[in-house]
């Protein structure tokens, strides 16, 4: 039965909705402006466009949510994918809703100041230290520029404070009611999609599950357990299992072929629509004798290739003297080629066509490898290879008369034969190929020859026991049953392409897992950017990026921090260290200076906040990455958490005297102007409009390291 | 193991839980109270007074037992290290390094390492005190040593190697007040393949893993006299813990690790006595000095003294010579700075080199190769080169190249405008706006023109550092800075490696950033010109200090410049503690007398599952106490043990293990072995509370049956382990594992073994 009168109550903290305006108003307005590349867009936005066209990429800097995000921006406005994103300052056509692409992380950014206004009032401080906390963040310009533009941080600072935020409200919320534990929840799905942001979220991960064991520790004691479990799955299972959900997503979405899949292996290359599926489609999937196959080294560095050879014969001496058997060279190349093809030959028989029906190569047999287009024979000897002297040479024989016999049989090894089977199968299995007379491995040396090879990198025969390497291991990727005796007929066979169809499936773990650990493996050169700096230069903020330069004039925009707030950031966190440990001492000598109750709120600030700059800056003092004052922006979030917290413990703690706590409220005040002043000093820095003169600029250079440009005229 | 049945008795003492002294009695006397219960290893301590004489008679015989089984130990480690320790009489994997250090000692040549010098120093005085006369040139591994005297540099390591297992005897014991536990942990040292070969040759490693443990069981040691503060063990035992620690220190920088274990322990032991309001503020004020004395000041005079030591004893100039500073060279006898005489002052025409003041670094140099496509401008390098070189000579020009006919040249002086030609190459030093190739926020610096005749961008501004217009430039002394003339920067070297394609010299740069550092200050070092006469210079001989700071700095560069090589095989800390793959230490044919270090697996394997189950353990432990089950006395003293000392090894393993995941340099297996001690110390406390726990499962008598048969179990695999593998350490020949007929057939159980 409905009860009348129906009555609805709400309390609005004006502050609150005030500063959120402020945050949409400093973060949102003039959006698309400057209406061009702006520096990292060029960076993201190439996997925004694969994403509107389904392709595969793959991208080593973080998991795919952030790329995601981004990208359901840019489909909302309507992004169809063409625009090529080459450099930096490069205009967007007006086809390009700028506006939509940026909207995302700039709402992130803009909901990130009414959650530390929140997250200081669960750590159960006042109002007017969470205004404190608010307006430092609010006025941050290093932070505005982050959000305006098509870029990550934001997004994950966002997800980390709501993490924080949801976790402490389910601990502060009363322990009767359930519905407490739906923010439990929201805080283990907000960790999942910090991780999912960029990998730096998993220090924030691990903090807040560091807090939160801590708290269930002392429940243990309690008696009553119950919710231990629940706050295991809430925090651990579903992160988890969202994390891993971020990929499917991801993999659902690119199902094109695209330029990163050589990187993968060929069967995950084979479960994406164009091509090497396309190639293989419809191959006959047991290798048998008789049938013609490309072998693709499974290493992938330097760079995928295939084994070759071509009609050209290694030189009599190289340059250093040392000299070579002169017969015919054997090579990874890495492009398509036909002279990539190679014929499997049973050593017992003469003929090179597939058998009806066809005797399929297992685990053991022993073979021969004759290359398709020039009949040569796979060979290694006793003799050193070009550029690896202490491995065999790897040739294509020829007699030359002078007693140097073929050897030319090889043993196959399927080292994958427990997941797969003992047959050798196409693009499935990972096989090396042991030479019989020497039980040398025909591997990859990663070396490129000289110009007498063509620049095609070096394949030797090595002896040796160590366990699994993939530069040892060689998969079928083409792959067709020969019908062809006559030379004349085989080349012609070689030439033409390779089609008929059958599906290969590869399930969505091993794809994970493989796009997981590529990921995570896949270095790409690490060399220093003109803007990239040392995690220390951050503290004192020695160093700034130039973002973007007006094509013209000297409007321009730069991540640079709002000098005064950074100050007021370093202070509160010395402030704080000192401050806990003259009373960590003194509680340990038996002098009590706080209640319980407000140490044990200090202590919870320090945790969190601390806690939080440490594991958000200390990891990077040991990466050997290039690192970008960016990178500094989630820590420094917390210590603008902490900063007004401290002043309020000072205020009701340390300061006795009226006159002193008035001294107090007035410092504050002046300080925040100036905050206020600085903050409206860099603002053409920031939003890249009005334009400055030289004169001004050289005004605003307030660092010696700070580079600011200036268009000469 | 007779203590099977015995029960311990645990003293605790007021507010703190940490362990007395304590003595183990025979279940005859089960709770007969005893203060201040003394173990029989500790023979230092005062007798306890009130035992009665059923109890002083099983003293006793506790007394004889703890003897005999410490005699055995001491007999098992020695002869398991010492048999065979000639063989093979050839020069094995590292030797050729350390051996060859130890004779730079002996003939007193100066060289340059990236450990600093106690292991070599020491090694080389065991040479020298058996009769080695330092001739062996220790040039490759393989090489015979024929009539060398070779052992006794090897019996030395292998004696130190030979005190490992007792150490950790006594830290168990130390630690656990269990001689099973004990007997446990020196048994897997004892019988373990690896920790035998790593000890058996001329190596650093016996060296550092005899300091480490010497600090640990002193600091276990000083844990015990926590109830007799100022006492003269306590001071004795502080005393070496920091003796022992500049040792480790002094051997390898590995031995930093053992420093922050020791620190730690320090710490938690300094906020213990401020916890314990007993105490005044002075006594705490003298426990803290005290401990910086005995820990930091004393360590630090004797590591000082080590290096000390060596430069006094390394006086002649040797192959370490360019790593060095010009001041530091003119200390070597033999060295071209050594009484130096050249012309005083920079003059336009000489022949100079030019050095960077960076510590460690290089010449300015060039050569006939161009920077590489895509880097910057494809002229010729510029590099900064850290050996001699005749590439490193610069001609020193004027800005307009008539040179003046005048019979004595002009001098060059602050501000004047010079340009710098490379006397091989006939280039002149350039710079442009190009990007340098790994510091990309400064400008590139090339060899331009030819036949001295370049471009405006050849120009460089010479100031002496602190001088003024004027000023002539001092040859050796003067810091001179090269400033561009177009552009305004400085040139400056980075310290950075440049790839292959630059030969792994150091990056030059000109900097836009005009701050003063020694990176971009240079001095003249050699100077050539037959028109000045020379004049003999006293380069100003460096502080003692400043070659110590100056030598460790170049330790720590070459540290890291130890990159792994991109074809070599190189080993992960994640192999290590599964025995992934070892190392070979001589021999590779069938033919040959093979040695491979590589950890007895079964060992090995049982550390590794120790380790998860004392976190079990510790876990299952923790939650009990902290849901507050009531627990027999027993049990209580079982977790303590797990805790505080089993805690207490499992952070040395941790210290000694987990930084090597963060290290850029490249790693070997042998890295491990410190962990490797405190892992098996682990599993000596681990298992021997396992078994103890028997009673857990079923009820006494039967529990003491499982609890022995467990331990006969142990012991059977332990040495059955040793038996198959040690041909591993004391060599093998014939064919190899995987054929058959050979003496390790069947026991090549992973692929990556290499024997």
């Amino acid at each position: 039965m409905l009860q009348l009168p129906l009555v609805v109550t709400a309390q609005v903290d004006l502050v609150l909705v005030l500063v959120s305006l402020l945050a949409f108003w400093t973060r949102l307005s003039r959006l698309s402006y400057p209406n061009a590349v702006v520096f990292d867009e060029v960076y993201y936005g190439q996997f925004v466009s694969l994403y509107m066209k389904r392709v595969f990429f793959i991208d080593d800097s973080g998991p795919p949510l952030g790329h995601m995000i981004l990208a359901f921006g840019a489909y909302l406005g309507g992004f169809d994918g063409n625009f090529l994103w080459n450099r930096i300052g490069a205009d967007y056509p007006s086809s390009v809703s700028v506006w939509s692409l940026r909207l995302l992380p700039a709402l992130c950014g803009s909901l990130c100041v009414p959650l530390v206004y929140l997250l200081t009032l669960e750590l159960n401080f006042s109002h007017l230290a969470a205004l404190g906390a608010a307006l430092l963040l609010l006025l941050e310009n290093s932070l505005i520029v982050q959000s305006r533009f098509m870029l990550l941080e934001s997004v994950l600072i966002f997800f980390v404070l709501l993490a924080f935020l949801s976790y402490l409200r389910f601990h502060n919320a009363p322990n009767s009611s359930w519905s407490r534990f739906s923010w439990l929840l929201l805080s283990g799905a907000s960790c999942a999609a910090a991780v999912g942001v960029k990998y730096m979220g998993v220090f924030s991960y691990l903090l807040l599950l560091g807090v939160a064991s801590l708290h269930t520790w002392n429940l243990i004691g309690d008696h009553t357990v119950s919710h231990c479990v629940c706050r295991f799955m809430c925090l651990v299972v579903v992160p988890v299992l969202l994390y891993v959900f971020w990929f499917y997503i991801h993999l659902g979405l690119l199902s094109h072929s695209g330029p990163h899949d050589q990187l993968m292996s060929s069967a995950f290359q084979a479960s994406l629509q164009g091509g090497l599926s396309r190639i293989t489609q419809g191959q006959p999937l047991e290798v048998a004798y008789g049938s013609q196959v490309t072998l693709r080294s499974s290493a992938s560095q330097p760079i995928p290739c295939w084994l070759h050879s071509h009609r050209a014969n290694y030189p009599v001496r190289y340059e250093n003297g040392r000299g070579s058997s002169h017969q015919q060279q054997v090579t990874c190349y890495p492009f398509k080629d036909v002279n990539n093809w190679w014929i499997i030959k049973d050593p017992g028989k003469q003929k090179l066509v597939v058998g009806s029906p066809p005797q399929p190569v297992r685990h053991g047999d022993v073979i021969q490898l004759v290359h398709g287009m020039t009949s040569r024979f796979l060979n290694s000897h006793d003799v050193a290879a070009p550029m690896s002297p202490h491995a065999q040479e790897v040739s294509g024989y020829i007699d030359f008369n002078v007693s140097m016999a073929a050897q030319n049989l090889w043993r196959v090894h399927i080292s994958n034969r427990e997941a797969e089977s003992d047959v050798w199968k196409t693009i499935l299995s990972e096989v090396r190929l042991v030479h019989v007379n020497t039980s040398a491995v025909l591997k990859l040396s990663g070396v490129s020859l000289p110009d007498w090879g063509f620049r095609q990198l070096e394949v030797v025969a090595e002896k040796l026991f160590k366990g699994h390497s993939s530069v040892l291991g060689w998969t079928v990727e083409e792959h067709r049953y020969g019908t062809s005796q006559e030379q004349k007929e085989r080349e012609a066979e070689l030439h033409s392409p390779t089609h008929i169809d059958i599906d290969r499936k590869m399930s969505f773990w091993a794809k994970f897992l493989e796009l997981q650990w590529k990921m995570l493996t896949v270095k790409q050169e690490d060399s220093e950017h003109k803007y990239s700096s040392s995690p220390l230069e951050w503290i004192t903020m020695e160093t700034n990026i130039a973002y973007w330069l007006h094509s013209s004039t000297n409007a321009q925009i730069h991540l640079i921090g709002n000098p005064v707030s950074w100050g007021v950031a370093n202070l509160s966190l010395l402030a704080y260290q000192l401050l806990a440990a003259v009373y960590l001492v003194r509680r340990r000598r038996g002098i009590k200076d706080l209640p319980d109750a407000v140490w044990c709120r200090f202590s919870c600030l320090g945790c969190v906040c601390v806690g939080g700059w440490v594991v958000n800056f200390v990891p990077f003092l040991l990466m050997e990455k290039t690192l970008f004052l960016y990178h500094y922006l989630p820590a420094l979030c917390y210590l603008y958490v902490l900063s007004p917290a401290l002043l309020e413990h000072a205020h009701t703690h340390l300061l006795s005297s009226a006159i002193q706590r008035q001294a107090l409220g007035v410092c504050v005040s002046a300080v925040l102007l100036t905050v206020f002043l600085s903050y409206r000093n860099f603002c053409p820095l920031t939003y890249g409009s009005p334009e400055l003169s030289a004169n001004q600029l050289q005004g605003l250079r307030w660092r010696e390291t700070w580079d600011i440009l200036y268009r000469h005229r | 193991m007779a203590k099977g049945e015995s029960i311990t008795q645990w003293n605790k003492s007021g507010d703190t839980s940490t362990l007395r002294n304590r003595k183990s009695f025979p279940t005859s006397a089960p709770n007969t109270p005893v203060s201040k219960g003394q173990s029989c290893p500790t023979g230092n301590d005062a007798q306890s007074s009130n035992g009665t004489s059923a109890q002083f008679s099983s003293r006793l015989s506790d007394r004889h037992m703890c003897t005999v089984l410490l005699v055995l130990v001491v007999g098992l480690s020695f002869s398991t290290r010492l048999y065979k320790i000639t063989e093979p009489p050839h020069v094995c994997w590292d030797e050729t390094h350390f051996g060859k250090m130890g004779s730079y000692y002996i003939n007193r040549t100066f060289f340059f390492d990236v450990h600093p010098p106690l292991g070599k120093m020491l090694i080389g005085l065991a040479g020298y005190m058996t009769g080695y006369d330092g001739t062996f040139p220790f040039m490759k591994p393989g090489d015979k040593y024929e009539h060398h005297n070779y052992w006794g540099m090897r019996g030395f390591c292998a004696v130190l190697g030979s005190l490992l297992p007792i150490f950790a005897y006594l830290i168990v014991l130390e630690l656990s007040r269990s001689e099973t536990a004990a007997l446990i942990a020196a048994s897997l040292l004892i019988f373990d393949t690896g920790c035998i070969t790593i000890s058996q040759y001329i190596l650093l490693d016996p060296i550092l893993m005899f300091f480490i443990m010497a600090a640990v069981l002193s600091m276990v040691k000083f844990n015990q006299q926590v109830y007799r503060p100022f006492s003269a063990s306590w001071w004795l035992w502080l005393v070496l813990t920091g003796v022992n620690l500049a040792g480790a220190l002094g051997v390898k920088f590995v031995g930093l690790f053992v420093i922050l274990l020791v620190g730690l322990n320090t710490v938690w032991d300094l906020w213990r006595l401020l916890g314990d309001l007993s105490l005044s503020l002075v006594d705490i004020a003298k426990h803290f000095l005290a401990r910086v004395v005995g820990l930091i000041l004393f360590p630090l005079f004797f590591y000082v003294t080590v290096f000390a030591i060596h430069f006094v004893v390394l006086n002649k100039s040797g192959p370490g010579d360019g790593f060095f500073s010009s001041a530091f060279q003119s200390r070597l006898i033999g060295n071209n700075l050594h009484n130096a005489s050249m012309p005083e002052y920079l003059a336009y025409g000489s022949t100079i080199t030019v050095k960077n003041l960076r510590i460690a670094g290089g010449y300015l140099h060039s050569h006939w190769h161009l920077y590489p496509e895509g880097v910057g401008a494809r002229q010729q390098q510029v590099t900064a080169y850290l050996h001699k070189d005749y590439n490193n000579l610069w001609l020193v020009h004027r800005q307009n190249s008539n040179e003046s006919q005048s019979p004595t040249p002009d001098l060059v002086r602050h501000g004047d405008i010079i340009r710098l030609e490379h006397k091989e190459t006939t280039r002149n030093l350039h710079s442009h706006l190009h990007e340098a190739p790994l510091t990309k926020k400064h400008f590139q610096v090339t060899g331009y023109g030819n036949n001295g005749t370049g471009d405006a961008n050849d120009l460089w501004q010479v100031e002496v550092c602190g001088g003024q217009k004027g000023d002539l430039v001092k040859v050796l002394r003067s810091k001179v800075r090269f400033l561009h003339r177009a552009t305004g920067c400085v040139l400056y070297s980075s310290g950075k490696t440049l790839p292959k394609w630059g030969w792994e010299q150091v990056e030059v740069t000109c900097s836009p950033y005009l701050k003063e550092t020694p990176s971009s200050q240079w001095n003249i070092e050699d100077h050539i010109n037959p028109k000045l006469p020379n004049i003999s210079l006293s380069v100003l001989k460096p502080h003692f200090l400043e070659i110590l700071l100056e030598s460790h700095i170049v330790m720590i560069r070459g540290n890291s410049g130890l990159k792994p090589k991109d074809n070599e095989m190189n080993s992960k800390p994640w192999h290590w503690p599964i025995n992934y793959q070892g190392l070979r230490f001589s021999g590779v044919n069938e033919t040959e007398y093979r040695v491979y270090l590589l950890g007895n697996p079964v060992l090995w394997w049982m550390n590794l599952a120790s380790l998860g189950l004392y976190l079990i353990m510790v876990a299952v432990a923790s939650v009990a106490l902290q849901r507050g089950f009531s627990l027999s006395q027993k049990r209580k003293e079982h977790s303590h043990v797990l805790m505080r000392g089993g805690g207490l090894l499992l952070l040395g393993w941790l210290l000694h293990y987990a930084p090597f995941y963060t290290m850029g340099r490249v790693l070997y297996y042998h890295h491990y072995f410190p962990a490797m001690l405190f892992s098996s110390m682990l599993t000596g406390i681990t298992l021997d509370i396992l078994l103890k726990s028997a009673d857990l499962l079923l009820r006494p008598p039967y529990s003491d049956w499982l609890q022995r048969a467990g331990q006969l179990v142990l012991l059977f695999t332990v040495l059955h382990s040793f038996y198959l593998f040690h041909p591993l350490s004391y060599g093998m020949t014939g064919p190899l594992a995987h054929e058959p007929g050979s003496s390790m057939a069947g026991l090549k159980w992973m692929d990556s073994w290499e024997f």
